[in-house]
């Protein structure tokens, strides 16, 4: 499989993490857009509650493997993955995994706001009313639980019925999240979040991704080195579609263990 | 009840399916099938017309494109005419849109004062959907009276008997006829044409018609050897999708070009068109092999029509893809 | 380079200029002309006659009343069938199997329909609408308009639907929602100014249209609402009053001509506006 574009030589280094505290395990992955090889033999772990970082330079595959974790690559035909992503100990690449299903559990928000063209309340109660037959009372209750987790509630609690692509950048980010929180995934999947806010934006975004945690196992692919250094628990760097390093967040950043991970946070390359 | 817990309690409470898995499967269905009934009336225009044509294509053969004789009272139907004046018409307006609507275009992208670029653009692009009726009716009141005295007339006086012109303008000074009704084709297609060829010279990057414009060449230079050349095949699209308009219009014909049924031999001359014959007679047509005959013409005016639109298209379409 | 090359170039260049000006007044002038022939034989026959009278033989003043109101009868139901077939096929298009071997087939297909000769499609509903019942109708009519506007629609949904965001699309997707409830709910939705710029031009490209109404609705003396029955409408009413010779005749022929001309006008600027909007929102 491997002799069209053959797996590069690198030196690699990837930490061992308690197996017991594996939330999703992806084993020797590989992805393929069309006939191009996207992600070769990729393994990595994800652990339970914590923040998961996925750096590299542009085109490295990471946002490719985040979008093989709720398998929203199916959207689109002739690209294909092989190997096994274990969600709790099951396979969510086998055939007969219920995608709507999978997705419910594994949330996603996107690089640039995605907000639907409907009130900030019918934004957050849109994914909750495709699963969950709740009471008008029940379901304010959720909203409310969902935007106060992304830090929205006070700015918009007087305005739910306003429209979500009247809020501003930052807002509409943070509503999405709220968004998806409220279906309440065991998965977050958060894919340059920030890339599209301002600063201060950024910075409350990145505090809600911290109390986020607390309940869910996040993944969170970054541009932003410092962002992957404030926020993730564990980091695994990628390069050409493989895995390089992967290990906690302060070894791979004070000491990284291969010449290419350093080369990248000193800023040589990238 | 803390959090963490929740995805497992809120999981048995969920529904087996979301909301609308069955409607999506039924909705999809209901897409296909709407698709697939674009499909059945193009087949269906087809078939009805070959079936309701038979009688005459089966009665006249291929005689039925090579003759001429179009005569209900004896029942014997040849569509050589409206044929060849369906043909010519088309042929004549666009050679005479084509040089208008290629300048007219130019013009918007290149020479135009900014200010004057987007009404004169919108203007344009709101005439191409002006209905051809009233291209019609103005040709029948107001521009055929004009011709005939301007135009035909002090050119019928001029022709020398026996000259190449006396052929060429032969017929009734009455301002209808063959090159009436090509004019009016003409000036029907024209803001179509104009608007397309507008949009497709747009399309060309800044950067393409900047650089060339850096090397020192003059307008008419960057145009006709980079800008045009870059979105040729959008062109020729766009040319022949004005065509195919000319080829089924019948309106804007009916009303001028003197309907008659047979070969028309000069400029002047009255003749008709597939379309503008099939408007007159169809609904006063007596016996079954006319209305036959009809819908056999509607059928070869079906086959013209669809081998240059489909031309037409396909070229637009690479044209897109490369763009 | 030589000076005679260079001079050359300039008077090329100064040519071609001088054709696409002249060309430019040329076109302008004729269009010009036309709507100052509509407006000057138009506006003079509007009165109220007009919008209250039926339509007589010619020598008693009428009106285009009958023939106005059959022509919204017939474009209004017209739509409704278009918008259903067209919004659903275009989204079957963008969403579901555009890219297939059969989508471009229907793609191409479509592509070829929205400029297909508008008498045809009239043949085609005469055969299978009027014939086989004996008997030209209202209803035959809409539905050979309707065919005409599919296309259009078809084609608008296709493109505003594409051009959603891919994110948007996937964002749904991400909450485990049904693809068929995300167009419905957040692509439709989100597409609406597209869409209803898609029908507005359908609607412009029917509410004109004669040819294909000669042998499917025919025409009808008289206010009737009943679309089994041939029916009064506007262009055909123009098309044989025009031709009719009589003075008075072709004097309301030139009224509907323009109250046609003004609302096809009226509609595609209401259309350019709403995708204006789309586009800066």
């Amino acid at each position: 499989m491997n002799t069209v574009n053959p797996v590069e030589d690198f030196e690699t280094s990837i930490a061992d993490i308690d197996r017991a505290q594996v939330k999703v395990d992806v084993k020797n992955l590989d992805f393929y857009y069309g006939k191009s090889h996207a992600l070769k033999a990729v393994s990595i772990p994800f652990a339970r509650n914590q923040v998961t970082a996925l750096i590299g330079p542009s085109g490295c595959g990471k946002s490719t493997l985040l979008r093989t974790l709720n398998r929203m690559y199916a959207l689109y035909p002739g690209q294909r993955a092989e190997g096994e992503i274990l969600l709790d100990g099951e396979n969510i690449l086998a055939a007969g995994t219920d995608l709507a299903q999978l997705r419910a559990k594994v949330g996603m928000v996107f690089q640039k706001p995605t907000p639907f063209p409907m009130s900030v309340f019918d934004n957050v109660a849109f994914g909750v009313r495709l699963y969950e037959n709740l009471s008008k009372a029940d379901m304010a209750v959720r909203v409310e639980e969902a935007l106060t987790r992304a830090a929205l509630w006070n700015e918009v609690k007087d305005n739910l019925k306003g429209p979500g692509l009247g809020l501003s950048g930052g807002q509409q980010q943070r509503l999405c999240v709220a968004r998806g929180v409220a279906v309440r995934p065991e998965v977050l999947l958060l894919d340059e979040p920030t890339s599209a806010l301002d600063p201060i934006s950024s910075a409350k975004l990145e505090e809600t991704v911290t109390q986020l945690k607390a309940d869910h196992t996040i993944v969170i692919v970054t541009h932003n080195l410092g962002q992957a250094g404030r926020v993730s628990d564990y980091t695994g760097f990628m390069y050409l579609g493989q895995l390089i390093e992967f290990g906690a967040t302060g070894d791979v950043f004070t000491r990284p263990a291969t010449r290419k991970t350093s080369d990248y946070i000193t800023g040589r390359f990238g | 009840m803390s959090d963490a817990t929740l995805p497992a309690t809120a999981l048995s409470s969920r529904r087996a399916a979301p909301r609308g898995a069955l409607i999506g499967k039924v909705f999809e269905g209901l897409c296909f099938t709407a698709a697939t009934t674009l499909l059945a009336a193009l087949g269906g225009i087809i078939v009805s017309l070959l079936i309701g044509g038979w009688p005459a294509i089966h009665k006249f053969g291929f005689g039925f494109l090579t003759t001429a004789t179009w005569n209900p009272v004896t029942d014997v139907y040849g569509a050589a005419g409206p044929i060849v004046g369906t043909l010519v018409t088309s042929a004549l307006a666009l050679a005479l849109a084509l040089p208008v609507a290629g300048g007219v275009a130019f013009f918007l992208t290149e020479l135009c004062p900014a200010r004057l670029r987007m009404p004169i653009g919108t203007a344009v692009e709101l005439l191409a959907g002006i209905p051809s009726i009233v291209y019609g009716m103005w040709g029948l009141f107001v521009f055929a009276p004009l011709f005939a005295k301007y135009i035909q007339l002090p050119l019928m006086t001029a022709a020398a008997p026996g000259s190449l012109l006396e052929t060429l303008t032969m017929g009734i000074p009455n301002g209808s006829g063959i090159l009436p009704a090509s004019i009016i084709l003409a000036i029907m297609i024209l803001p179509f044409m104009a608007a397309t060829l507008r949009e497709l010279l747009m399309s060309v990057p800044i950067g393409v018609r900047e650089s060339a414009y850096g090397l020192g060449a003059t307008t008419a230079e960057v145009v006709m050897s980079v800008t045009l050349p870059y979105v040729r095949t959008g062109a020729i699209g766009a040319v022949m999708l004005g065509l195919g308009r000319a080829l089924g219009e019948t309106m804007a014909v009916t009303f001028i070009i003197g309907n008659s049924h047979s070969f028309p031999k000069s400029l002047f001359d009255s003749g008709s068109t597939i379309a503008s014959t099939i408007a007159n007679e169809f609904t006063e047509a007596t016996s079954p092999v006319h209305t036959a005959a009809l819908i056999a013409l509607g059928l070869v005016l079906f086959l013209i029509t669809f081998a240059v639109l489909g031309l037409a298209r396909l070229m637009l379409r690479v044209q897109e893809a490369r763009s | 380079m030589s000076a005679g090359k260079l001079i050359r170039r300039k008077v090329g260049d100064v040519a071609f200029k001088a054709f696409c000006v002249v060309v430019t007044v040329i076109a302008l002038v004729a269009l010009t002309a036309i709507l100052w022939s509509l407006l000057k034989q138009g506006v003079g026959g509007l009165d109220l006659d007009i919008f209250t009278k039926r339509t007589m033989s010619s020598g008693s003043k009428g009106g285009l009343a009958n023939a106005i109101v059959g022509s919204i009868v017939m474009c209004s139901l017209a739509m409704v069938l278009a918008l259903g077939v067209g919004i659903l096929a275009g989204t079957w298009l963008a969403e579901y199997g555009g890219r297939s071997a059969y989508g471009a087939v229907v793609r191409f297909l479509n592509d070829v329909l929205l400029s297909a000769p508008s008498i045809l499609v009239g043949l085609f509903v005469y055969e299978i609408l009027v014939a086989p019942f004996h008997g030209f109708s209202g209803f035959a009519g809409s539905v050979a308009l309707a065919l005409l506007a599919v296309p259009v629609i078809t084609r608008t949904t296709e493109d505003v639907l594409l051009l959603q965001a891919a994110t948007l699309r996937e964002a749904g997707v991400a909450l485990g929602a049904p693809l068929s409830y995300i167009i419905r709910t957040v692509l439709w939705r989100s597409a609406r100014s597209g869409l209803l710029t898609g029908a507005l031009l359908a609607f412009a490209r029917i509410s004109g249209e004669t040819a294909p109404l000669l042998f499917t609705a025919l025409n009808n003396q008289f206010f009737s609402l009943d679309l089994r029955h041939p029916t009064a409408n506007l262009p055909v009413v123009i098309y044989n009053s025009a031709l009719s010779a009589y003075d008075d005749l072709v004097r309301l022929a030139w009224v509907g001509a323009l109250l046609i001309a003004a609302t096809v006008l009226a509609v595609t600027v209401v259309a350019r506006i709403v995708a204006q909007e789309q586009r800066r929102s």
